[in-house]
């Protein structure tokens, strides 16, 4: 099985020098369903930034579909992200774009034609029950809305990998629950790698998954 | 409304440039066609033993651009009728040569008193008037007028430019969240940036237009071309051409300096 992501000893740690991740060895299949768990601080989401390339590498290495982000030149991180799709806690959506152009971003930037990425669009608008929204801009949708929005904008080019971080943190049950089938059909249906930083893996899901936990800067399986 | 709100504020500080970068230009055509106006009015009279020719003046000073022999008959009248018409005739041989000497430019006080010295190191030459009292004053209001003029632009440019300043910041703000989640999706930094700049060309262009617009306008208007009338001066308030080249060329360029310092100074987020 193709692996999409290879840590080796790999260390993490923002300016102030302070070890966040220490040493840490693991891989991730193709096709994979992560979760990454941890205490508050323990470092899940300073992993995950590491992923996208948001951090740079204290030490070690950590290959990211066949990219390595070790001293990665800013074109090839590009490259890289073109083929990720992120989800966060907090949507990250342009306030001043409406939901259409929001999710029609990674098509643009990927070179899509203006005309077949609306198209797209359309059809992520009905996949994400957002269909009646159209035209409207992020504020004047609920939350639950908006992170729809995020997770159409994040399928939108057919990512290899998705990285999500506390997709449903600010959610409520009805709109986890939409999220959480969104992830699992991109996982089963388009065979994404999706990783979840989450603090409660929820208990209704239907796919089979991997789970990693970091405690004290290390990194380990459950089984 | 938010979006046309967004715009003015680049728009009054450019336009507030592009104002008094013209009224500035205005000021100083209005200066030099005076100027001109003044070296037509003003000569120097000199005085000399024999005759002496235009290029023979032109080589003392080259600021003299022409010469002309005042005929001494007026005042040979007024004692003529006294005298016998040969001693008037000897009179005449007698009398040196006046000249009224007119200059190229409108010259600074400076180049007044070196063109007196010039001029008197002449051997033939007896004595110069150069009326310097009544040019010195002209001269200095002049000056005057230019340099309150100049503090002005000036004054008007700072604040300008702080106001830019304070604009840069509201827009790095604004834009730097925008180019962040571009870049989570690897848009290139020209991708990133393409919205700034097109926004920073936009504001640019309006603000050129509306400017150009008042100084076309202003340019016609007969009030205020009889004020530079009343004065004796023609000038040129608005060249279609050049101004509009120069306008709409700096409007763009303080765009595109803001709108590349904004992106030099974009610390990406993630």
């Amino acid at each position: 099985m193709d692996k999409v992501i290879i840590a080796k000893d790999l260390s993490l740690a923002y300016s102030n020098n302070e070890t966040i991740i220490n040493k840490a060895n693991f891989s991730i299949n193709s096709a994979d369903f992560v979760f990454i768990t941890g205490a508050s601080g323990s470092g899940k989401s300073t992993l995950l930034k590491s992923l996208f390339g948001g951090l740079k590498l204290k030490q070690g290495s950590l290959v990211v579909g066949g990219v390595e982000l070790g001293n990665i030149s800013r074109s090839r991180l590009n490259f890289l992200r073109r083929h990720i799709g992120i989800v966060f806690q907090d949507y990250k959506l342009v306030k001043e774009w409406n939901i259409d152009k929001n999710i029609m971003l990674p098509l643009l930037i990927n070179g899509y034609v203006k005309s077949v990425a609306q198209n797209q669009v359309d059809k992520l608008l009905k996949h994400v029950r957002l269909n009646h929204q159209t035209g409207k801009y992020p504020l004047e949708l609920s939350g639950g809305e908006q992170q729809r929005v995020a997770m159409a904008r994040a399928l939108a080019h057919n990512p290899i990998l998705i990285l999500a971080d506390e997709p449903t943190g600010n959610l409520d049950e009805y709109s986890s629950g939409l999220i959480w089938n969104l992830l699992e059909g991109a996982n089963e249906q388009l065979k994404t790698t999706v990783i979840v930083v989450t603090h409660n893996i929820p208990k209704t899901l239907n796919v089979n998954y991997k789970h990693f936990h970091i405690e004290y800067g290390s990194i380990h399986e459950v089984c | 409304m938010k979006s046309v709100r967004n715009h003015l504020s680049l728009v009054i500080a450019l336009l507030s440039i592009l104002f008094s970068m013209q009224v500035f230009f205005i000021v100083e055509r209005a200066i030099d066609a005076y100027k001109i106006n003044l070296s037509q009015n003003y000569s120097v009279i000199a005085v000399s033993k024999k005759e002496v020719s235009v290029d023979e003046f032109k080589k003392i000073n080259s600021i003299i651009s022409n010469s002309q022999e005042i005929s001494p008959d007026s005042v040979i009248k007024r004692l003529s009728s006294d005298m016998k018409s040969t001693n008037i005739e000897l009179l005449k041989l007698t009398l040196p040569k006046f000249y009224k000497l007119s200059l190229g430019y409108y010259p600074s006080p400076q180049e007044v008193k070196k063109l007196r010295d010039n001029l008197l190191e002449n051997s033939s030459i007896t004595k110069v008037e150069d009326f310097s009292h009544n040019h010195d004053t002209v001269y200095k209001l002049l000056l005057l007028f230019k340099n309150v003029v100049s503090l002005f632009s000036i004054v008007v440019l700072v604040v300008t430019v702080l106001l830019i300043f304070k604009e840069l910041r509201i827009w790095q703000y604004k834009h730097n969240e925008r180019m962040s989640i571009m870049g989570l999706f690897g848009a290139a930094l020209w991708l990133r940036s393409a919205v700034l700049f097109r926004l920073s060309i936009v504001d640019a262009l309006i603000a050129s237009f509306l400017s150009i617009g008042v100084f076309a306008y202003l340019s016609s208007y007969p009030w205020i071309i009889e004020q530079f009338r009343s004065i004796g001066i023609d000038v040129v308030i608005f060249n279609p051409i050049d101004d509009s080249l120069i306008i709409v060329g700096v409007a763009i360029s303080i765009s595109i300096i803001l709108a590349s310092l904004i992106v030099v100074g974009h610390k990406e987020e993630a």
